[in-house]
C-alpha cells in the first residue's frame, strides 16, 4: 500500500473550508439528520483530522463517507470554492486500501462490479444480452416475485428490481464508427459509456443525431470501457487509473475538435483525468489534452451554437432533472433548460429542489436503501406537482432512479422520462418528415 | 479513544440520555470533532459531549446536572458565529438547540411572532411575510443562522442602517439559568418601566448569563416597494464619499454596502452577478418603502454616485435580481477564503463621520505590515469588515497579521469606534476588550457575570 490516500491529499484542499455552514442547507444527508458528521464541513473536519494523525479512520469513518450522496451540491453553495470532490474520494480510496468496509458480501460486490463488469466492455455487454433476454423471457418478474430469493436475501431482491431493462441493439450496432454530416465544420469523439450503452444506447443514437445535424463528424470507437468514474467514487484509484489511460489510447485526440459526453456522472469524472494520472510519465500530458477537449453535449450545442429546431413537437410540458454531477460537478446549469426551450410544442415548468439529489448516486440505492428511496420519492413528489407530462434528464442512474420512483408512485398521470437531447434530435427527425419515435 | 467522563456507560451518560433520549448524546471522538469549531477561522476545541434537547424542559434539567457536577455549557445553534462564542470549552457539554425549531405564534394584532431558539433566521422573515409583516434584522448567514444565536451574539446585518440589529427587535425572552431555573423576560408591551430592563442584559451575552431557549420578536408591516442599485467607481474614495453625500442629503436608505475590489473579484467568480472586474469599488444600495418614496430616493442616489464619479450605476431590474445582489453580497467573508488558506475577519465599527479615515487607515495597516486585507461592509451604519487573506500555518506571516489586528483596534478606540459592531466577542476578540472599556468597566461585567453564574459554568472562557 502506498501513502495514506488523505495525506497524500493536497492540505490546502481541506484548509480551504473555513466552516461557515453555507454548505448545510444544500446538504441532502444532513437535511436528514442535521449532525453536523453528516454535512460537508463535518466530512471535511473528519479529513482533516485523519490528515493531521488526530484521528484514526475505523469503520464510522468509513461508514460516514459511505453515507455521503458524493452529490456535490455542497461545492455549488460554497463560496470558497472548496473542492469537496477530491477530499471525498480520498477519503474513500482511504476507507479502501484499509480494508474497512470489508465483508465478504461487500468483497463480492465490488469485485463482480468493479473489477470485472465495469473493466471488461465485452463481459458487461454479454451481461447486458443476458439481461435482454431475460427481460424478453419475462424471467426477471418470475426472480423478482419468488420468495425464495426474497428470503435468501433481501438485497439480491432490491438488485433483481433496479436492473434496468437493456436495449436490443447496443451503441456499436447503431453508430457507426465514424459518420459523417453533409456540411462537416467539427470533428468530434463520443463516448459511449457502460450503463448508457446497454440501457440507453437509443440516447447515443440521439446524440450522434444532433451532432451530425449541427455540422459534427462523429468519432465513436466501437468498444470503449467504463470511464473508471464508479471506481474512483468508490475508493478503487488504481483500476480507475487503468480505465483512463484505455479511453486515452482508443480516440485519436489530435484529429478531434472535442470529445463528448452525454451522461452528468462520467463528464464530471472525465474532465478531471490530468489529476488522475498526474503522476504518470506516459499519460500525464495526453491527460491535460483530453481534460482541455471533453464537453458535455449540452455545453457543446449551446456553444457552437446549435440550429433551434423548426419542427414542433406534439404539445407537452416538460421538467428538467439535473444530474448532479452536471449541474454541481460539471457546472452545466442552464445549457440543458436552452436546449429544451429552443424546441418548439414544448413548455418547460419549474421543478421544485430540482437540484437536489435523487437518490441514485452510483451505487448508493444499494447501499443505503432507506435513505435513496427517501430523496427519490422526494423527487417524485416534486415531479408529480409539476403536471408536467415527461421529465428529462442527461444520467442513466438518474434516468433508472426516476423511472423506479415513477413507477413506484404508480397511479395518477403517467410522466416518461427521457433526456434533452433525445427530444432535440426527435424534433430534427420531424423536420424531415421521419417517423416519430417517441 | 480514551474514554471521558461522558462515554457510553458512564453515569453522567445515562442521566443525560435519559433526559434527552440515547441517540441524542454524542460522546465519540468522530462524532465530537465536527462540533470543534463555529465559523471563526483557527479556533477549535472538542468538546466532551454533545447534546440536543427537544425542549426548555430539558434544557432545564440538562443544565441543572451540568451544574451539580461543574461541568462547562457551550450553547451552539447551527456553528455559523464568527468570534468563536460556540467553540466548546475543554472539556464541556455543548448544548446543541437546532431542535428547539418551532414558531410557536404569529400575533398580527400585537406585530409580535414567538419562536423557539432553533428557527433559523429566515425562515422567521418568510413567516411573517405571510401576514404582511417584516422581520429587518439580516445577517450574512441568515438561511442558516438560528434566531437564539443571533439574540445571543446581538447580530446585525445588511439593513442596520435603517433597521437596527437584533437588539431592536427582542421583546422578551424564556431564559434557562445558570441553576437551571426558567425565567420569562418581558412581554408583548410596547413600553414597560417595570425594573431593571433584564431581557437586554441576556441579548448580546454571548451564552455567558443564561441559555435563551424562546424568544418574542417584534416585527414591522412589510415595505411595499424595495429598489436596488449597484454602483461601481474607479478607486475606495468614491465609494465612500457617495456614502457621506447620501446621509447628507438626509436619506435613510436600508441598505449601503461596500465592497473593495478584491472582495467584488472574490464575490464575482462565486455568484457571477456581473459586478464589473475593472472596478476599484462597489457600493450595493437598497432602499425601501412607500413606492413614489422609493422611486424618489433611488433617483437620488443614482445621481449622488454619478455626481462622485460613478463609473455606472446599475439597477436591478426584478424582485430575483435584487434578491442575487444581496445574496452575492452576503457571500463575501466565505467568497474571500477563495485567495489564501486563512481568513481572519474583522468587524470594526466606528461612527460615520470617522469612515473615510479608517478605511484609508487599513490601507496603510496592510502596506505597513505587508499583508493582504480586503475590505467589505455596511458603510451605511460605519461597521466594516477588513478581512486579513493570511496562512495560519505560516508563523511569522501570523505574527504579522496580530500586529496589524492590534493596530486596526486601536485606530478604532481612538475614532470613538467598537472593536465588534455585531460578530461578539468570543474567543477572537477577547484580547482587546479590556482596551474599549477600561477597568471600571470590565469590572462592571465581570461583576454582573458573577451575580448570574457563580460557578462559572456558562461558556466559560469567553469575552473576558
Amino acid at each position: 500500500m502506498s501513502a495514506p490516500a488523505l495525506e497524500k491529499l493536497d492540505y490546502a484542499v481541506v484548509q480551504q473550508c473555513m466552516h461557515c455552514g453555507m454548505c448545510l442547507p444544500s446538504c441532502p444527508t444532513w437535511r436528514m439528520t442535521q449532525r453536523e458528521r453528516n454535512s460537508p464541513r463535518g466530512r471535511i473536519a473528519l479529513a482533516r483530522a485523519v490528515a493531521d494523525r488526530r484521528l484514526e479512520p475505523d469503520s464510522d469513518f468509513a461508514e460516514e463517507f459511505s453515507f455521503c450522496l458524493g452529490c456535490l451540491a455542497c461545492q455549488t453553495a460554497c463560496p470558497a470554492d472548496v473542492q469537496y470532490a477530491p477530499i471525498f474520494e480520498a477519503a474513500r480510496a482511504e476507507v479502501q486500501d484499509r480494508g474497512l468496509l470489508s465483508t465478504p458480501a461487500t468483497r463480492f460486490y465490488r469485485w463482480i462490479s468493479l473489477r470485472v463488469l465495469f473493466r471488461h466492455p465485452r463481459l458487461l455487454r454479454l451481461a447486458g444480452r443476458l439481461t435482454y433476454w431475460t427481460h424478453f423471457l419475462r424471467l426477471d418478474r418470475v426472480l423478482h416475485s419468488s420468495e425464495a430469493v426474497s428470503l435468501f436475501s433481501p438485497r439480491w431482491h432490491r438488485l433483481l428490481g433496479m436492473i434496468p431493462p437493456v436495449e436490443k441493439r447496443f451503441s456499436h450496432q447503431q453508430i457507426r464508427p465514424v459518420e459523417v454530416p453533409a456540411q462537416p465544420r467539427w470533428r468530434v469523439g463520443l463516448l459511449t459509456g457502460c450503463i448508457q450503452d446497454l440501457a440507453f444506447s437509443r440516447i447515443n443514437r440521439d446524440t450522434a443525431d444532433v451532432l451530425l445535424e449541427n455540422g459534427c463528424t462523429v468519432v465513436t470507437p466501437p468498444e470503449q470501457p467504463c470511464c473508471g468514474s464508479l471506481h474512483a467514487h468508490n475508493g478503487e484509484t488504481r483500476s480507475a487509473q487503468e480505465l483512463a489511460r484505455r479511453l486515452l489510447d482508443l480516440f485519436p485526440l489530435d484529429e478531434l475538435d472535442a470529445v463528448i459526453t452525454n451522461a452528468g456522472g462520467c463528464g464530471n469524472h472525465l474532465r478531471h483525468y490530468a489529476d488522475l494520472l498526474a503522476g504518470d510519465v506516459r499519460y500525464a500530458e495526453r491527460a491535460r489534452e483530453w481534460d482541455c477537449k471533453i464537453r458535455d453535449i449540452h455545453e457543446w450545442l449551446v456553444a457552437l451554437p446549435f440550429r433551434p429546431p423548426t419542427a414542433a413537437l406534439p404539445a407537452k410540458r416538460v421538467a428538467y432533472h439535473p444530474s448532479c454531477h452536471l449541474h454541481h460537478g460539471q457546472r452545466v446549469r442552464v445549457q440543458p433548460g436552452e436546449i429544451l426551450k429552443s424546441i418548439p410544442g414544448l413548455e418547460v415548468v419549474p421543478l421544485t429542489d430540482a437540484t437536489v439529489c435523487c437518490g441514485s448516486a452510483g451505487i448508493y440505492s444499494l447501499t443505503h436503501p432507506v435513505e435513496s428511496d427517501q430523496l427519490m420519492e422526494d423527487k417524485v413528489c416534486h415531479l408529480l406537482a409539476t403536471g408536467a407530462d415527461c421529465v428529462a434528464t442527461s444520467n442513466p442512474g438518474c434516468d433508472l432512479q426516476l423511472r423506479r420512483g415513477l413507477a413506484a408512485a404508480g397511479g395518477g398521470k403517467e410522466i416518461t422520462v427521457t433526456a434533452p437531447v433525445s427530444l432535440l434530435a426527435e424534433a430534427y427527425r420531424r423536420e424531415a418528415g421521419g417517423s416519430p419515435k417517441i | 479513544m480514551a474514554s471521558s467522563r461522558f462515554s457510553p456507560g458512564s453515569a453522567l451518560h445515562t442521566e443525560l440520555a435519559a433526559v434527552a433520549g440515547a441517540d441524542q448524546v454524542l460522546s465519540k471522538e468522530i462524532d465530537l470533532i465536527p462540533y470543534a469549531f463555529d465559523g471563526t477561522a483557527a479556533l477549535r476545541q472538542d468538546p466532551g459531549c454533545v447534546v440536543f434537547p427537544a425542549s426548555a424542559e430539558e434544557v432545564s434539567a440538562i443544565v441543572r446536572i451540568a451544574a451539580r457536577e461543574r461541568i462547562p455549557v457551550v450553547c451552539r445553534g447551527s456553528g455559523t458565529g464568527l468570534s468563536g462564542g460556540s467553540v466548546p470549552s475543554p472539556g464541556s457539554l455543548v448544548l446543541g438547540l437546532q431542535r428547539l425549531n418551532r414558531i410557536l405564534e404569529t400575533d398580527p394584532r400585537n406585530l409580535t411572532m414567538h419562536v423557539e431558539t432553533g428557527v433559523i433566521t429566515a425562515a422567521i422573515d418568510e413567516e411573517a411575510a405571510l401576514h404582511g409583516l417584516f422581520y429587518p434584522p439580516d445577517p450574512g448567514s441568515i438561511r442558516i443562522s438560528t434566531i437564539g444565536g443571533n439574540v445571543a451574539e446581538n447580530s446585525g446585518g445588511l439593513r442596520g442602517l435603517k433597521y437596527g440589529v437584533t437588539r431592536d427587535y427582542v421583546m422578551g425572552l424564556d431564559v434557562v439559568l445558570a441553576d437551571g431555573e426558567r425565567v420569562f423576560l418581558g412581554n408583548k408591551c410596547v413600553k414597560d418601566a417595570a425594573g431593571y430592563s433584564l431581557k437586554d442584559l441576556f441579548i448580546g451575552s454571548e451564552g455567558t448569563l443564561g441559555i435563551i431557549t424562546s424568544i418574542l420578536l417584534r416585527l414591522l408591516p412589510r415595505p411595499r416597494a424595495r429598489r436596488t442599485l449597484v454602483a461601481t467607481f474607479p478607486e475606495i474614495e468614491g465609494g465612500a464619499l457617495t456614502v457621506s453625500d447620501i446621509i447628507a442629503a438626509r436619506i435613510i436608505p436600508c441598505t449601503l454596502e461596500f465592497l473593495d475590489r478584491t472582495t467584488m473579484e472574490c464575490v464575482e467568480a462565486f455568484a457571477a452577478v456581473g459586478f464589473p472586474r475593472d472596478a476599484g469599488s462597489l457600493l450595493l444600495m437598497e432602499t425601501d418603502g412607500e413606492p413614489e418614496v422609493v422611486e424618489r430616493e433611488a433617483a437620488a442616489m443614482a445621481a449622488i454616485a454619478l455626481q462622485r464619479g460613478a463609473l455606472e450605476v446599475r439597477q436591478a431590474e426584478t424582485e430575483e435580481e435584487a434578491i442575487r445582489l444581496a445574496q452575492a453580497r452576503r457571500s463575501a467573508f466565505a467568497a474571500l477564503a477563495r485567495v489564501r488558506p486563512t481568513t481572519i475577519l474583522e468587524d470594526v465599527t466606528v461612527p460615520r463621520s470617522e469612515l473615510a479615515a479608517m478605511v484609508r487607515f487599513i490601507a496603510d495597516t496592510a502596506v505597513r505590515h505587508r499583508l493582504l486585507i480586503a475590505t467589505f461592509g455596511h458603510m451605511g451604519d460605519g461597521n466594516l469588515h477588513p478581512t486579513i487573506l493570511t496562512d495560519e500555518t505560516d508563523a511569522e506571516e501570523m505574527e504579522r497579521v496580530e500586529q496589524a489586528l492590534s493596530d486596526i483596534v486601536d485606530q478604532t478606540i481612538a475614532l470613538g469606534g467598537t472593536i465588534t459592531g455585531e460578530h461578539g466577542v468570543g474567543l477572537a476578540k477577547k484580547p482587546y476588550l479590556p482596551r474599549q472599556l477600561g477597568d471600571p468597566g470590565m469590572r462592571l461585567l465581570r461583576q454582573v457575570r458573577l451575580a448570574l453564574d457563580p460557578h462559572g459554568i456558562l461558556n466559560p472562557g469567553k469575552i473576558f
